[in-house]
Protein backbone atom coordinates (compact mmCIF):
# COMPACT_ATOMS: atom_id res chain seq x y z
CA UNK A 1 0.00 0.00 0.00
CA UNK A 2 2.38 2.62 0.86
CA UNK A 3 4.31 2.49 -2.60
CA UNK A 4 1.49 3.15 -5.07
CA UNK A 5 -0.36 6.22 -5.90
CA UNK A 6 -4.32 6.22 -5.61
CA UNK A 7 -7.03 7.62 -8.06
CA UNK A 8 -7.77 10.97 -6.91
CA UNK A 9 -4.06 11.09 -5.20
CA UNK A 10 -3.78 14.43 -7.23
CA UNK A 11 -6.36 16.07 -4.82
CA UNK A 12 -3.75 16.29 -1.88
CA UNK A 13 -1.67 18.34 -4.47
CA UNK A 14 -3.90 20.59 -5.75
CA UNK A 15 -4.96 21.30 -2.34
CA UNK A 16 -1.35 22.82 -1.65
CA UNK A 17 -0.73 24.20 -5.21
CA UNK A 18 -3.63 26.44 -5.42
CA UNK A 19 -2.89 29.12 -2.69
CA UNK A 20 0.41 28.43 -3.67
CA UNK A 21 0.40 29.90 -7.15
CA UNK A 22 -2.52 31.83 -5.83
CA UNK A 23 0.52 33.96 -3.72
CA UNK A 24 2.69 33.83 -6.92
CA UNK A 25 0.06 35.13 -9.18
CA UNK A 26 -0.77 38.10 -6.39
CA UNK A 27 3.29 38.89 -6.04
CA UNK A 28 3.50 39.19 -9.77
CA UNK A 29 -0.53 40.77 -10.52
CA UNK A 30 0.78 43.31 -7.49
CA UNK A 31 -1.15 45.11 -4.89
CA UNK A 32 -4.56 45.81 -5.63
CA UNK A 33 -5.43 42.68 -7.23
CA UNK A 34 -4.50 40.00 -4.47
CA UNK A 35 -8.03 40.52 -2.84
CA UNK A 36 -9.53 39.48 -5.90
CA UNK A 37 -6.94 35.98 -6.68
CA UNK A 38 -7.51 35.44 -3.04
CA UNK A 39 -11.38 35.53 -3.06
CA UNK A 40 -11.85 33.54 -6.76
CA UNK A 41 -9.18 30.96 -5.16
CA UNK A 42 -11.49 30.36 -1.85
CA UNK A 43 -14.22 28.77 -3.29
CA UNK A 44 -11.86 26.27 -5.63
CA UNK A 45 -9.73 25.62 -2.40
CA UNK A 46 -13.14 24.55 -0.47
CA UNK A 47 -14.27 22.24 -3.35
CA UNK A 48 -10.92 20.43 -3.72
CA UNK A 49 -10.68 19.99 0.35
CA UNK A 50 -14.77 18.41 0.14
CA UNK A 51 -13.37 16.39 -2.85
CA UNK A 52 -10.51 15.09 -0.79
CA UNK A 53 -13.05 14.14 1.96
CA UNK A 54 -15.55 12.63 -0.57
CA UNK A 55 -12.96 10.49 -1.63
CA UNK A 56 -11.75 9.65 1.42
CA UNK A 57 -15.49 8.72 2.73
CA UNK A 58 -15.98 6.38 -0.20
CA UNK A 59 -13.13 4.67 -1.11
CA UNK A 60 -12.09 4.34 2.90
CA UNK A 61 -8.79 4.83 2.19
CA UNK A 62 -5.70 6.88 2.08
CA UNK A 63 -5.34 9.44 -1.30
CA UNK A 64 -2.11 9.24 -2.13
CA UNK A 65 0.62 10.99 -4.21
CA UNK A 66 3.95 10.11 -5.01
CA UNK A 67 5.99 12.93 -6.51
CA UNK A 68 7.87 12.56 -9.58
CA UNK A 69 6.92 8.64 -8.87
CA UNK A 70 9.35 7.88 -6.69
CA UNK A 71 8.36 5.39 -3.97
CA UNK A 72 9.43 6.65 -0.50
CA UNK A 73 12.09 6.09 0.90
CA UNK A 74 14.03 7.80 -1.90
CA UNK A 75 10.56 9.99 -3.03
CA UNK A 76 8.24 12.32 -1.20
CA UNK A 77 4.74 11.15 -0.40
CA UNK A 78 1.71 13.18 0.00
CA UNK A 79 -1.30 11.24 1.67
CA UNK A 80 -5.09 12.37 2.75
CA UNK A 81 -6.78 10.57 5.46
CA UNK A 82 -9.44 10.95 7.55
CA UNK A 83 -7.78 13.02 9.94
CA UNK A 84 -6.32 15.15 7.20
CA UNK A 85 -9.69 15.10 5.17
CA UNK A 86 -11.40 16.80 8.24
CA UNK A 87 -8.33 19.54 9.08
CA UNK A 88 -8.57 20.23 5.23
CA UNK A 89 -12.23 21.15 5.09
CA UNK A 90 -12.07 22.50 8.31
CA UNK A 91 -9.73 24.77 7.03
CA UNK A 92 -10.66 26.09 4.24
CA UNK A 93 -14.18 26.69 5.22
CA UNK A 94 -12.31 29.14 7.91
CA UNK A 95 -10.68 30.39 5.63
CA UNK A 96 -13.41 31.29 3.18
CA UNK A 97 -15.43 32.66 6.19
CA UNK A 98 -12.51 34.95 7.35
CA UNK A 99 -12.01 36.01 3.73
CA UNK A 100 -15.55 37.15 3.49
CA UNK A 101 -14.94 38.96 7.15
CA UNK A 102 -11.89 40.57 6.04
CA UNK A 103 -13.20 42.21 2.84
CA UNK A 104 -13.95 44.78 4.80
CA UNK A 105 -11.51 45.77 7.04
CA UNK A 106 -8.53 44.88 3.97
CA UNK A 107 -9.95 46.38 1.00
CA UNK A 108 -7.76 47.16 -1.23
CA UNK A 109 -8.46 51.95 -1.68
CA UNK A 110 -9.04 52.26 -5.49
CA UNK A 111 -5.99 54.01 -7.10
CA UNK A 112 -3.31 53.65 -3.98
CA UNK A 113 -1.68 50.76 -3.93
CA UNK A 114 -1.86 49.42 0.09
CA UNK A 115 0.34 47.58 1.65
CA UNK A 116 -1.22 46.21 4.86
CA UNK A 117 -3.97 44.25 2.74
CA UNK A 118 -1.91 43.45 0.01
CA UNK A 119 0.07 41.48 2.98
CA UNK A 120 -3.04 40.11 4.17
CA UNK A 121 -4.32 38.47 1.39
CA UNK A 122 -0.88 37.09 0.44
CA UNK A 123 -0.16 35.98 3.79
CA UNK A 124 -3.69 34.46 4.29
CA UNK A 125 -3.10 32.15 1.25
CA UNK A 126 0.23 31.07 2.09
CA UNK A 127 -1.12 30.40 5.82
CA UNK A 128 -3.46 28.37 3.70
CA UNK A 129 -0.94 26.38 1.60
CA UNK A 130 1.26 25.88 4.34
CA UNK A 131 -1.24 24.56 6.65
CA UNK A 132 -2.79 22.07 3.79
CA UNK A 133 0.96 21.01 3.14
CA UNK A 134 1.24 20.45 6.64
CA UNK A 135 -1.90 18.50 6.70
CA UNK A 136 -1.31 16.24 3.62
CA UNK A 137 2.62 15.49 3.91
CA UNK A 138 3.97 12.45 3.96
CA UNK A 139 7.79 13.09 4.90
CA UNK A 140 9.49 14.13 8.52
CA UNK A 141 11.40 16.38 6.35
CA UNK A 142 8.43 17.99 4.09
CA UNK A 143 6.49 18.47 6.86
CA UNK A 144 9.48 20.72 8.60
CA UNK A 145 9.78 22.92 5.51
CA UNK A 146 5.82 22.84 5.39
CA UNK A 147 5.78 24.05 9.33
CA UNK A 148 8.77 26.92 8.18
CA UNK A 149 6.31 28.05 5.78
CA UNK A 150 3.26 28.31 7.97
CA UNK A 151 5.91 30.04 10.69
CA UNK A 152 7.23 32.65 7.92
CA UNK A 153 3.30 33.46 6.40
CA UNK A 154 2.24 33.74 10.28
CA UNK A 155 5.12 36.06 11.87
CA UNK A 156 4.12 38.88 9.75
CA UNK A 157 0.31 38.76 10.08
CA UNK A 158 1.07 39.53 13.64
CA UNK A 159 2.76 42.91 12.98
CA UNK A 160 0.24 43.68 10.20
CA UNK A 161 -0.45 46.97 11.74
CA UNK A 162 3.59 47.41 12.06
CA UNK A 163 3.46 48.96 15.67
CA UNK A 164 6.65 48.43 17.99
CA UNK A 165 4.64 46.30 20.43
CA UNK A 166 3.09 43.84 18.00
CA UNK A 167 6.37 43.68 16.29
CA UNK A 168 7.87 43.05 19.41
CA UNK A 169 5.37 40.16 19.84
CA UNK A 170 5.84 38.70 16.42
CA UNK A 171 9.70 38.77 17.02
CA UNK A 172 9.12 36.87 20.40
CA UNK A 173 6.69 34.56 18.29
CA UNK A 174 9.25 33.86 15.56
CA UNK A 175 12.05 32.81 18.23
CA UNK A 176 10.03 30.59 19.74
CA UNK A 177 8.80 29.04 16.65
CA UNK A 178 12.62 28.88 14.91
CA UNK A 179 13.18 27.28 18.41
CA UNK A 180 10.83 24.29 17.92
CA UNK A 181 11.29 23.86 13.95
CA UNK A 182 15.31 23.26 15.07
CA UNK A 183 14.77 20.67 17.38
CA UNK A 184 11.99 18.80 15.22
CA UNK A 185 14.73 19.07 12.75
CA UNK A 186 17.06 17.16 14.95
CA UNK A 187 14.24 14.97 15.78
CA UNK A 188 13.75 13.92 12.01
CA UNK A 189 17.66 14.12 11.48
CA UNK A 190 17.83 11.41 14.29
CA UNK A 191 14.93 9.05 13.10
CA UNK A 192 17.23 9.61 9.49
CA UNK A 193 20.29 8.51 11.37
CA UNK A 194 18.49 5.24 12.90
CA UNK A 195 15.96 4.27 10.47
CA UNK A 196 16.72 5.45 6.98
CA UNK A 197 13.94 6.77 6.01
CA UNK A 198 11.82 9.97 6.47
CA UNK A 199 8.37 8.62 5.34
CA UNK A 200 6.06 8.11 8.06
CA UNK A 201 4.28 4.98 7.09
CA UNK A 202 7.67 3.37 6.55
CA UNK A 203 8.80 4.85 9.82
CA UNK A 204 5.93 3.32 11.46
CA UNK A 205 7.16 -0.27 10.04
CA UNK A 206 11.03 0.17 11.09
CA UNK A 207 10.60 2.07 14.47
CA UNK A 208 11.64 0.14 17.66
CA UNK A 209 11.65 1.00 21.24
CA UNK A 210 15.09 2.07 21.68
CA UNK A 211 16.87 5.54 22.91
CA UNK A 212 17.63 6.76 19.69
CA UNK A 213 13.68 6.66 18.81
CA UNK A 214 12.63 8.02 22.06
CA UNK A 215 15.64 10.92 22.06
CA UNK A 216 14.17 11.63 18.15
CA UNK A 217 10.60 11.80 19.48
CA UNK A 218 11.00 13.56 22.40
CA UNK A 219 12.83 16.35 20.24
CA UNK A 220 10.30 16.49 18.26
CA UNK A 221 7.48 17.18 20.38
CA UNK A 222 9.10 19.16 22.61
CA UNK A 223 10.03 21.07 19.33
CA UNK A 224 6.12 21.21 18.28
CA UNK A 225 5.07 21.93 21.77
CA UNK A 226 6.60 25.52 21.56
CA UNK A 227 5.23 26.01 18.34
CA UNK A 228 1.63 25.17 19.64
CA UNK A 229 2.02 26.97 23.01
CA UNK A 230 1.41 24.01 25.19
CA UNK A 231 1.74 25.43 28.58
CA UNK A 232 5.56 26.42 29.42
CA UNK A 233 5.83 27.68 26.26
CA UNK A 234 2.49 29.68 25.61
CA UNK A 235 4.32 32.80 26.81
CA UNK A 236 5.07 33.84 23.37
CA UNK A 237 1.01 33.51 22.01
CA UNK A 238 -1.27 35.85 24.14
CA UNK A 239 0.47 39.31 22.70
CA UNK A 240 0.92 37.83 19.43
CA UNK A 241 -2.78 36.70 18.32
CA UNK A 242 -3.87 40.08 20.74
CA UNK A 243 -2.02 42.69 19.23
CA UNK A 244 -2.98 41.22 15.47
CA UNK A 245 -5.78 42.48 13.39
CA UNK A 246 -8.67 40.89 14.47
CA UNK A 247 -9.32 38.58 10.81
CA UNK A 248 -5.45 37.87 11.68
CA UNK A 249 -6.40 36.98 15.08
CA UNK A 250 -8.89 34.74 13.98
CA UNK A 251 -6.30 32.78 11.84
CA UNK A 252 -3.45 32.33 14.07
CA UNK A 253 -5.40 31.39 16.97
CA UNK A 254 -8.19 29.06 15.20
CA UNK A 255 -5.72 27.69 12.46
CA UNK A 256 -2.38 28.29 12.96
CA UNK A 257 -1.68 26.39 16.23
CA UNK A 258 -3.77 23.27 15.26
CA UNK A 259 -1.05 22.38 13.14
CA UNK A 260 1.72 21.19 15.04
CA UNK A 261 -0.72 20.12 17.41
CA UNK A 262 -1.71 17.65 14.42
CA UNK A 263 1.71 16.77 13.71
CA UNK A 264 2.08 15.33 17.32
CA UNK A 265 -1.00 13.24 16.93
CA UNK A 266 0.43 12.03 14.07
CA UNK A 267 3.70 11.13 15.45
CA UNK A 268 2.70 9.64 18.81
CA UNK A 269 -0.45 8.37 16.74
CA UNK A 270 0.65 7.67 13.54
CA UNK A 271 4.53 6.53 13.79
CA UNK A 272 4.86 5.05 17.44
CA UNK A 273 1.61 2.97 18.20
CA UNK A 274 3.31 -0.23 18.31
CA UNK A 275 5.84 1.17 21.54
CA UNK A 276 4.47 1.30 25.14
CA UNK A 277 3.80 5.47 25.76
CA UNK A 278 1.67 5.35 28.91
CA UNK A 279 4.56 7.48 30.53
CA UNK A 280 4.97 9.87 27.79
CA UNK A 281 1.26 10.52 26.92
CA UNK A 282 0.67 11.14 31.05
CA UNK A 283 3.32 13.84 30.34
CA UNK A 284 1.48 15.41 27.78
CA UNK A 285 -1.47 15.61 29.55
CA UNK A 286 -0.19 17.00 33.03
CA UNK A 287 0.95 20.10 30.76
CA UNK A 288 -2.56 20.48 29.01
CA UNK A 289 -3.44 20.18 32.46
CA UNK A 290 -1.39 23.00 33.81
CA UNK A 291 -2.36 24.80 30.60
CA UNK A 292 -5.86 24.61 31.21
CA UNK A 293 -5.44 25.67 35.23
CA UNK A 294 -3.20 28.80 34.05
CA UNK A 295 -4.49 29.28 30.88
CA UNK A 296 -8.12 30.07 32.62
CA UNK A 297 -6.88 31.64 35.36
CA UNK A 298 -4.81 34.55 33.75
CA UNK A 299 -7.95 35.01 31.32
CA UNK A 300 -10.12 35.88 34.23
CA UNK A 301 -7.75 38.51 35.06
CA UNK A 302 -7.54 40.50 31.75
CA UNK A 303 -8.49 43.63 31.53
CA UNK A 304 -8.54 43.61 27.37
CA UNK A 305 -10.80 41.79 25.49
CA UNK A 306 -8.54 40.09 23.06
CA UNK A 307 -5.76 39.14 25.31
CA UNK A 308 -8.78 37.55 27.42
CA UNK A 309 -9.78 35.41 24.30
CA UNK A 310 -5.70 34.70 23.50
CA UNK A 311 -5.54 33.09 27.29
CA UNK A 312 -8.44 30.80 26.66
CA UNK A 313 -6.36 29.93 23.46
CA UNK A 314 -3.56 28.93 25.99
CA UNK A 315 -6.30 26.98 28.03
CA UNK A 316 -8.07 25.27 25.03
CA UNK A 317 -4.88 24.11 23.65
CA UNK A 318 -4.67 22.29 27.35
CA UNK A 319 -8.02 20.31 26.27
CA UNK A 320 -6.37 19.54 23.53
CA UNK A 321 -3.30 17.62 24.68
CA UNK A 322 -5.57 16.06 27.24
CA UNK A 323 -6.49 13.72 24.29
CA UNK A 324 -2.97 11.75 24.26
CA UNK A 325 -3.47 10.16 28.04
CA UNK A 326 -7.39 9.48 27.41
CA UNK A 327 -6.29 7.94 23.88
CA UNK A 328 -3.43 5.64 24.49
CA UNK A 329 -4.21 1.91 24.78
CA UNK A 330 -1.80 0.04 26.14
CA UNK A 331 -2.84 -2.92 25.23
CA UNK A 332 -3.40 -3.92 21.65
CA UNK A 333 -5.70 -2.03 19.00
CA UNK A 334 -5.72 1.02 17.42
CA UNK A 335 -5.91 4.38 19.24
CA UNK A 336 -7.97 5.52 16.26
CA UNK A 337 -11.18 3.76 17.26
CA UNK A 338 -11.61 5.11 20.83
CA UNK A 339 -14.28 7.86 22.30
CA UNK A 340 -11.35 10.47 23.15
CA UNK A 341 -9.65 10.05 20.00
CA UNK A 342 -12.77 11.32 18.65
CA UNK A 343 -13.41 13.73 20.92
CA UNK A 344 -10.06 15.12 20.39
CA UNK A 345 -10.22 15.99 17.06
CA UNK A 346 -13.84 16.92 17.50
CA UNK A 347 -12.52 19.43 20.15
CA UNK A 348 -9.75 20.91 17.46
CA UNK A 349 -12.50 21.90 14.83
CA UNK A 350 -14.48 22.95 17.14
CA UNK A 351 -12.33 25.48 18.64
CA UNK A 352 -11.00 26.44 15.22
CA UNK A 353 -14.36 28.06 14.40
CA UNK A 354 -15.41 29.27 17.80
CA UNK A 355 -12.19 30.77 18.80
CA UNK A 356 -12.19 32.29 14.82
CA UNK A 357 -15.81 33.51 15.42
CA UNK A 358 -15.00 34.91 18.94
CA UNK A 359 -11.80 36.67 17.86
CA UNK A 360 -13.54 38.59 14.76
CA UNK A 361 -16.62 39.61 17.38
CA UNK A 362 -14.36 40.94 19.41
CA UNK A 363 -12.68 42.99 16.07
CA UNK A 364 -16.13 44.16 15.40
CA UNK A 365 -16.40 45.44 19.07
CA UNK A 366 -13.38 47.14 19.31
CA UNK A 367 -13.60 48.83 16.25
CA UNK A 368 -17.65 50.18 16.88
CA UNK A 369 -16.20 51.34 20.76
CA UNK A 370 -12.69 52.56 19.79
CA UNK A 371 -10.80 50.20 23.07
CA UNK A 372 -11.94 46.15 24.16
CA UNK A 373 -11.28 47.01 27.99
CA UNK A 374 -13.92 44.80 29.43
CA UNK A 375 -14.81 47.40 32.00
CA UNK A 376 -16.05 49.61 29.29
CA UNK A 377 -17.95 46.83 27.30
CA UNK A 378 -21.85 47.47 29.20
CA UNK A 379 -24.20 48.21 26.89
CA UNK A 380 -22.59 46.46 23.77
CA UNK A 381 -25.63 44.38 23.45
CA UNK A 382 -28.17 47.07 22.39
CA UNK A 383 -25.38 48.21 19.92
CA UNK A 384 -23.94 45.46 18.13
CA UNK A 385 -26.68 42.45 18.90
CA UNK A 386 -25.77 39.72 16.18
CA UNK A 387 -21.74 40.30 16.97
CA UNK A 388 -22.07 40.02 20.67
CA UNK A 389 -24.61 36.87 19.71
CA UNK A 390 -21.62 35.31 17.50
CA UNK A 391 -19.54 36.02 20.25
CA UNK A 392 -21.67 34.38 22.64
CA UNK A 393 -22.33 31.61 20.31
CA UNK A 394 -18.24 30.95 20.16
CA UNK A 395 -18.18 31.30 23.70
CA UNK A 396 -21.34 28.30 24.00
CA UNK A 397 -19.12 26.14 21.95
CA UNK A 398 -16.24 26.08 23.86
CA UNK A 399 -18.12 25.61 27.41
CA UNK A 400 -19.79 22.75 25.52
CA UNK A 401 -23.65 23.69 25.51
CA UNK A 402 -25.92 21.84 23.69
CA UNK A 403 -26.12 22.32 19.76
CA UNK A 404 -22.54 22.59 19.62
CA UNK A 405 -19.95 19.96 18.51
CA UNK A 406 -17.92 20.85 21.62
CA UNK A 407 -20.61 18.94 23.34
CA UNK A 408 -20.16 15.57 21.66
CA UNK A 409 -16.29 15.90 22.46
CA UNK A 410 -16.72 16.70 25.96
CA UNK A 411 -18.79 13.72 26.20
CA UNK A 412 -16.72 11.64 24.61
CA UNK A 413 -13.54 12.31 26.93
CA UNK A 414 -15.58 12.10 29.90
CA UNK A 415 -16.53 8.62 28.77
CA UNK A 416 -13.54 7.56 28.17
CA UNK A 417 -11.73 8.99 31.34
CA UNK A 418 -14.51 7.63 33.55
CA UNK A 419 -13.77 4.20 32.13
CA UNK A 420 -9.94 4.84 32.76
CA UNK A 421 -10.52 5.61 36.66
CA UNK A 422 -13.10 2.87 37.07
CA UNK A 423 -10.37 0.39 35.81
CA UNK A 424 -7.89 2.36 37.86
CA UNK A 425 -6.05 3.23 34.82
CA UNK A 426 -5.59 7.35 35.77
CA UNK B 1 37.54 7.10 17.79
CA UNK B 2 36.21 7.41 14.05
CA UNK B 3 35.77 10.60 12.14
CA UNK B 4 32.25 10.07 12.28
CA UNK B 5 31.88 9.86 16.17
CA UNK B 6 34.16 13.37 16.47
CA UNK B 7 31.96 15.23 14.25
CA UNK B 8 28.69 13.83 15.94
CA UNK B 9 30.14 14.88 19.12
CA UNK B 10 31.11 18.18 17.96
CA UNK B 11 27.62 18.38 16.33
CA UNK B 12 26.01 17.57 19.90
CA UNK B 13 28.43 20.24 21.90
CA UNK B 14 27.19 22.94 18.79
CA UNK B 15 23.48 22.58 19.62
CA UNK B 16 23.79 22.07 23.49
CA UNK B 17 26.11 25.81 23.17
CA UNK B 18 23.37 27.28 21.23
CA UNK B 19 20.48 25.66 23.28
CA UNK B 20 22.42 27.24 26.62
CA UNK B 21 22.51 30.82 24.34
CA UNK B 22 18.90 30.87 23.45
CA UNK B 23 17.41 30.21 26.54
CA UNK B 24 19.76 32.42 28.92
CA UNK B 25 20.15 35.77 26.84
CA UNK B 26 17.71 37.85 26.74
CA UNK B 27 18.77 40.15 24.17
CA UNK B 28 17.23 38.72 20.48
CA UNK B 29 20.08 39.14 18.26
CA UNK B 30 22.18 36.66 20.71
CA UNK B 31 18.85 34.10 20.63
CA UNK B 32 19.39 34.67 16.62
CA UNK B 33 23.04 33.77 16.46
CA UNK B 34 22.33 31.17 19.24
CA UNK B 35 19.29 29.25 16.77
CA UNK B 36 22.17 29.90 14.01
CA UNK B 37 24.55 28.01 16.36
CA UNK B 38 21.78 24.68 16.90
CA UNK B 39 21.22 24.73 13.11
CA UNK B 40 25.27 24.34 12.39
CA UNK B 41 24.85 21.48 14.76
CA UNK B 42 22.21 20.12 13.19
CA UNK B 43 23.19 20.39 9.57
CA UNK B 44 26.66 18.69 10.99
CA UNK B 45 24.93 15.83 12.29
CA UNK B 46 23.19 15.68 8.62
CA UNK B 47 26.88 15.04 7.40
CA UNK B 48 27.63 12.44 10.32
CA UNK B 49 24.50 10.34 8.96
CA UNK B 50 25.35 10.61 5.64
CA UNK B 51 28.58 9.46 6.72
CA UNK B 52 27.00 6.75 8.28
CA UNK B 53 24.83 5.92 4.82
CA UNK B 54 28.20 5.22 3.61
CA UNK B 55 28.76 2.25 5.52
CA UNK B 56 26.44 0.34 3.10
CA UNK B 57 28.59 0.58 0.44
CA UNK B 58 28.16 3.71 -1.55
CA UNK B 59 30.68 6.35 -1.05
CA UNK B 60 28.11 8.46 0.95
CA UNK B 61 24.54 8.57 1.53
CA UNK B 62 22.85 11.87 -0.65
CA UNK B 63 19.52 12.49 1.38
CA UNK B 64 21.09 13.86 3.98
CA UNK B 65 22.86 16.27 1.49
CA UNK B 66 19.67 17.34 -0.11
CA UNK B 67 18.08 17.58 2.83
CA UNK B 68 20.62 19.61 4.38
CA UNK B 69 20.49 22.20 1.57
CA UNK B 70 16.81 22.54 1.82
CA UNK B 71 17.41 23.31 5.30
CA UNK B 72 20.15 25.86 4.96
CA UNK B 73 18.08 27.85 2.70
CA UNK B 74 15.10 27.79 5.91
CA UNK B 75 17.20 28.52 8.12
CA UNK B 76 19.10 31.17 6.38
CA UNK B 77 15.45 32.87 5.10
CA UNK B 78 14.64 32.24 8.81
CA UNK B 79 17.37 34.98 9.91
CA UNK B 80 16.76 37.07 7.24
CA UNK B 81 13.21 37.46 8.91
CA UNK B 82 14.37 38.12 12.31
CA UNK B 83 17.35 40.03 11.47
CA UNK B 84 14.49 42.36 9.63
CA UNK B 85 12.17 42.76 12.49
CA UNK B 86 14.25 43.39 14.65
CA UNK B 87 15.70 46.29 12.76
CA UNK B 88 12.44 47.48 11.94
CA UNK B 89 12.32 47.13 15.88
CA UNK B 90 15.04 49.22 16.87
CA UNK B 91 14.11 51.80 14.15
CA UNK B 92 10.49 51.89 15.69
CA UNK B 93 12.07 52.05 19.12
CA UNK B 94 13.64 54.72 18.05
CA UNK B 95 11.46 56.69 16.40
CA UNK B 96 7.88 57.63 18.38
CA UNK B 97 5.69 54.60 17.79
CA UNK B 98 3.79 55.49 14.63
CA UNK B 99 -0.12 54.17 14.66
CA UNK B 100 -0.68 53.32 11.65
CA UNK B 101 1.48 50.71 8.92
CA UNK B 102 -0.18 53.21 6.10
CA UNK B 103 2.39 55.79 6.61
CA UNK B 104 5.05 53.45 5.32
CA UNK B 105 5.89 52.92 2.01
Amino acid sequence: MPDTATAGGFLPVLAIVLPVAGVLLSLALGGRQAERVALALMPIGLAVAVAIAVGVWRTHNVLQYLVGSWDPPLGVAFRADGLSAAMLVATALLVCGIGLFARDQFSSPERLEARAPFVFWTLLLAVWGALNAVFVGGDLFNLYVALELLTFAAVPLVSLDGRAETMAAALRYLLFALFGSILYLLGAVLFYGAYGTLDIVLLSGRIRAEPTAWAAISLMTAGLLAKAALYPFHLWLPPAHAGAPAAASAILSGLVVKAPFFLVIRLWFDIMPRMPQPAAAQVLGVLGAAAIVVGSIVALRQARLKLLIAYSTVAQIGYLFLVFPLAVKPETGHPWGTFAWTGGVLQALSHAFAKAAMFMAAGLIAEALGHDRIAGLAGIGRALPITVFAFGLGGLSLMACRPAAALARKRCCWRRQSRKASGGGL
Amino acid sequence: MSGATVYGLCSAALVGLGLFGLIVHPEPLRKILAFNLIGGGVFLLFGVVARKGAAAGFGGDPVPQALVITGLVVAFAATALAVGLLIRLSQEADVQPRSRMDSQP
